[in-house]
């Protein structure tokens, strides 16, 4: 039975985080992502969870932390934004090398420096090669649902990685909004009890993890690393169709909006999505084809899926909050572009946007649709655009 | 039971032979010897740092432990066996877990008095049930002999040489047993494989049955470093513990106790002699160094002394 909750984005991750009730949460505070051990640790003192809660002296030791625990048999969460995150970097990549499906919200912030405390994705951008499943989430529900999903996608046999939940710092993480949340018996039901192959703890037998790989074995570790990625997909797949089951709540690689006979088209991450959901409506009340693709999964990345997707609009934008510094537009505009890669009479341009929590307009996504449309009647446009830059 | 090498000896290893250690190297024989203090019937889950001791006991596809082992960075053994030890405790109160398990970390110097003293103190402040040792050989030897901030005054590392103009490493060692007898834990010990192991393994007992975290810091000469012949060893550590370089004494509960006082002191300079890292102050224009050294010796020992109550 659903229950209809107020909750901000941070309280819905918390409250998840309690329905799931983990063995160990290890965190330390950020902002935006400072609510969700706060909330967890108000559910430990009160009783109302038995997990081990962590109260570790930084974000490396946090990563640390989890890893020992996920390693030793135990079902391990965390959450962190910006910096939290860079200092965890290091820890990342062993994480997922070690295969432990740690989940992680990671509400995302801007990295320092400047030092700012908004919103936009060079956290988890930068981490996109660390070998974390990435989930994106445009609402508060999103995040909410993405959270439980995670533990079941990272601990699929075919997977063992850890995943990370993104949505966007104070936007959605500390918005209220009107979510529906499952009862404590469906989500534990859903998630079950966690069964590790190889751990720490296992009384049968003693292992040893984190060996010293010499040349003669670490590329298949890392290749077998990249096959469960690439399993993966189906695994999220498998997963969220359960998950609609059980919620009737519809998730998949990335959503589509009035994408099937678009001509112009829109690629955004989390919450702009909303923005640009609304500008789609008012375009299509004027006769203009406009649509929407928001991927839902950024690792592994759905080139495939996205390029039967896009394959027939004309002219995309994608938009990035984030600056990848490749000098040829934003990490989203190069992924999207290699998915598309051979496809004629496609404009693609990128926009960075938004960064360090410039405010992003129904105006500034109308632009681009705009700017979409002039391009496809006179070939011209800038490759990469500086949205709602004080230039 | 008094104790008596003869029998503890006999309790299995836990770290087979056959690891990829140099010849003469202390750290093996300090994590031996710890190991030992585990009670045979007890399981144990030990977190190593990044360093010599990990990437020679633990290659893929081979490992050294007997117990369940886990590596994943250089400086945060204390972090990982802390989130063990954290897995533990909910997975036994959920009834998923009923034995005891004692829970171990390892770190070099490098790995413990540098760039994871702050994940060490996190977990000691945090009152983890888990027992850490540095294994202290004064360098970071497995990137080939730099200097660390436990590295003594005026010796020679390849990042500290001696030169025309200088003699080594300028500045003293931290004091990281001190540092740790400050964090106010139950039990912190500063030992040395010595003779017949007894004061570490008698510590390394206490600090692994302590109920609540344990810190122990046990000299582990690395012949590379220092340059001494192989077989020298365990002279060495007499030499160090006997000119009161390295004092062995614990601090339980707050108490600061001698465990060993040398019945007579010997000058430092017979423990730097054996030394090739301290070579360059024998040459006869450096005298006024080695006696730099004795007097800061000196001036630690005394204070030690007083908080030991043993002046
Ligand atoms: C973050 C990080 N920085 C540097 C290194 C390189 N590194 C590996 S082991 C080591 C030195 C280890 O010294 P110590 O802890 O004293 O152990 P020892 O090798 O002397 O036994 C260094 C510098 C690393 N692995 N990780
Ligand atoms: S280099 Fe030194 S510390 Fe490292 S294994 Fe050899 S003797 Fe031991
Ligand atoms: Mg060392």
């Amino acid at each position: 039975m659903a229950i209809r909750e107020k909750l901000s984005g941070n309280e819905a991750v918390a409250v998840a985080m309690k329905q799931i009730e983990p063995d160990v949460v290890a965190a330390f505070p950020i902002t935006p992502s400072t609510e969700v051990p706060q909330y967890f640790s108000q559910f430990v003192a009160n009783g109302q969870v038995d997990t081990e809660f962590v109260a570790v002296e930084s974000e490396h030791s946090a990563m640390s932390a989890c890893i020992g625990s996920q390693a030793a048999g135990g079902r391990t969460m965390t959450a962190t934004s910006s910096n939290g995150m860079a200092l965890m970097w290091e820890m990342l990549y062993i994480a997922s090398s070690l295969r432990l499906p740690i989940v992680m919200a990671l509400v995302n912030r801007a990295l320092s420096g400047p030092i700012n405390i908004h919103n936009d994705h060079s956290d988890s951008m930068g981490a996109r090669d660390s070998g974390w499943i990435q989930l994106y989430s445009e609402t508060n529900q999103e995040a909410y649902d993405n959270f439980i999903q995670a533990v079941r996608i990272g601990e699929h046999t075919d997977v063992l990685l850890p995943v990370m939940v993104c949505y966007d710092g104070f936007i959605t993480s500390h918005a209220v909004e009107n979510i529906e949340i499952l009862e404590d018996g469906e989500v534990k039901d859903f998630v079950g009890e966690y069964e590790p192959l190889h751990y720490l703890l296992d009384r049968e037998r003693a292992i040893s993890l984190g060996a010293l790989d010499l040349p003669s074995i670490y590329f298949e570790h890392k290749r077998g690393q990249a096959q469960a990625m690439i399993n993966a997909k189906q695994v999220i797949l498998d997963v969220a169709a359960e998950y609609e089951r059980l919620t009737g709540r519809r998730y998949g690689l990335f959503e589509e909006y009035m994408l099937s006979d678009a001509e112009v088209a829109v690629v955004v991450l989390n919450s702009t999505a909303g923005t640009t959901k609304a500008v789609v409506d008012k375009l299509r009340s004027r006769g203009i084809k406009a649509g929407l693709l928001k991927p839902r999964v950024f690792r592994p990345f759905p080139y495939d899926e996205i390029r039967e997707a896009l394959g027939h609009v004309k002219g995309i934008a994608v938009l990035d909050k984030a600056e990848g510094f490749s000098g040829a537009g934003g990490p989203l505009f190069t992924e999207v572009g290699s998915a598309l890669q051979g496809i004629a009479n496609v404009e693609m341009t990128s926009y960075i946007y938004g960064l360090g929590g410039r405010d992003v307009t129904v105006d500034h996504i109308e632009s681009v649709f705009m700017d979409l449309k002039d391009r496809l009647a006179d070939g011209k446009g800038n490759k990469i655009t500086y949205l709602g830059i004080h230039e | 039971m008094a104790y008596r090498f003869k029998d503890t000896s006999k309790i299995p290893e836990r770290l087979s032979g056959g690891h990829r250690m140099c010849a003469g190297c202390g750290a093996p024989v300090t994590v031996r010897t710890v190991l030992r203090a585990i009670e045979p019937e007890h399981r144990a889950v030990i977190s190593s740092a990044t360093g010599c001791l990990e990437v020679s006991t633990c290659i893929y596809p081979y490992t050294s432990w007997h117990d369940s082992f886990i590596h994943s960075a250089f400086e945060n053994a204390a972090a990982t066996i802390s989130g063990v030890e954290a897995a533990y405790e909910a997975l036994k109160r959920r009834g998923k877990i009923d034995e005891e398990v004692k829970f171990i970390a390892f770190g070099g110097d490098g790995g413990t008095y540098d760039i994871g003293l702050q994940s060490l103190s996190g977990a000691m402040e945090r009152g983890h049930k888990i027992t850490y040792v540095c294994y202290d050989n004064e360098a970071y030897m497995n990137t080939g002999i730099q200097r660390s901030s436990s590295t003594p005054l005026y010796a020679n590392t390849t990042t500290s040489p001696a030169g025309q103009q200088r003699f080594g490493k300028v500045q003293f060692k931290k004091d990281l047993t001190m540092i740790m007898a400050a964090h106010d834990i139950p039990y912190v010990a500063q030992s040395a494989p010595y003779r017949n192991m007894k004061d570490l393994y008698e510590k390394s007992k206490k600090a692994i049955y302590t109920d609540g975290p344990a810190f122990l810091n046990v000299l582990s000469p690395c012949p590379r470093g220092w340059r001494y012949d192989t077989p020298k060893l365990m002279e060495i550590i007499g030499l160090a513990i006997d000119s009161c370089v390295w004092p062995l004494y614990e601090v339980e509960g707050g108490k600061f106790r001698l465990t060993h006082r040398p019945k007579e002191k010997v000058p430092v300079r017979e423990y730097l002699k054996m030394q090739g890292r301290f070579s360059h102050l024998f040459n006869g224009e450096n005298e006024e160094h080695i006696e730099e050294i004795q007097k800061i010796v000196d001036s630690r020992w005394e204070r030690l002394l007083e908080l030991c109550e043993e002046s």
